[in-house]
């Protein structure tokens, strides 16, 4: 039972992750990526990663589509990609990737890694754990981040500030 | 409200195993790559940028599962924080490359090249 929905939720957001990529029309690869997206939120869940889930949505598929729509339609980008790589970028692209799928492959053979998961409840579905690690052992990295959310906050004001070509520096 | 595990809804992961989430985790790198290497119009690349990111961290989530600590959970945790404070500073850069050379086009973006 949870094995199709395994399958399922891979297949989405496998196929739609391939469209992202192949759509010509970028409005259209963010759409997809909200699927694929969705798909992966699924799996966290399958993987009783809840918190996560939630936290997926919220963040990926709400706030970075809706940045990532709203700049493509500020910018309007009409049409889409002229498809006309060089061929050298186009082997590069294949030979990578066909060493990334063997290196997946071997991945997916190693007799270790065929293991069954504990049988435990989940270990991401206690929010209460979850804080307890990020305030006690993870109080660092939680600080370095708060302050990392800051630096990028400002970073984009002073990026978002019009440059003036005659004057030196940023003006307002 | 205490969390109720999944296990009691359904016969989680019977035969499911960590191989499987490493190999969709793998596809979906590799799927990413080819948008950032083929594509030429730079919202898609770091669209594909993001789709790399999020494979990763299907793989730490599986790997936190299956190993049965919380540890993986909460690096995914930071990972998406720092992940949402990229795509803004990135695309705040996108918006200011395009007021300055009104194109996103990567082939027309050659100043740097020889």
């Amino acid at each position: 039972m949870s094995d199709a929905f395994f399958y399922i939720f891979a297949t989405l957001t496998l196929a739609s992750a391939i469209l992202v990529v192949a759509n010509r029309n970028a409005v259209n690869s963010a759409v997809f990526m909200i699927v694929s997206f969705l798909g992966m939120a699924s799996l966290f869940v399958l993987l009783e990663a809840y918190f996560l889930a939630v936290i997926q949505v919220l963040v990926y598929a709400g706030a970075v589509i809706v940045l990532f729509l709203f700049i493509i339609m500020l910018l309007d980008v009409k049409g889409g990609d002229r498809q006309k790589f060089r061929p050298v970028t186009a082997i590069a692209t294949l030979a990578a990737a066909a060493l990334l799928f063997t290196g997946v492959g071997v991945l997916y053979q190693a007799p270790s890694l065929a293991v069954a998961p504990p049988a435990d409840p989940g270990v991401g579905a206690s929010l209460k754990d979850f804080g307890a690690l990020l305030f006690t052992r993870y109080l660092l990295p939680m600080q370095v981040t708060g302050f990392l959310l800051l630096i990028a906050m400002i970073g984009v004001i002073v990026l978002s500030k019009r440059f003036d070509a005659s004057k030196q520096g940023p003006t307002a | 409200m205490s969390a109720l595990p999944l296990s009691t809804l359904l016969p989680v992961i019977a035969t499911i195993s960590l191989n499987h989430y490493i190999a969709v985790a793998g596809m979906l790198f590799v799927i990413g790559f080819i948008g950032v290497l083929l594509r030429q119009n730079t919202l898609v690349i770091y669209m594909s940028l993001e789709l790399m990111l999020n494979a990763a961290t299907l793989a730490a989530v599986a790997f936190s599962r299956y190993n049965g600590t919380m540890d993986g959970n909460v690096f995914v945790f930071f990972i998406i924080t720092v992940a949402a404070a990229e795509v803004a500073v990135g695309l705040a850069i996108i918006v200011a490359l395009f007021r300055k050379r009104h194109t996103v086009q990567v082939e027309e973006l050659g100043t740097l090249k020889n």
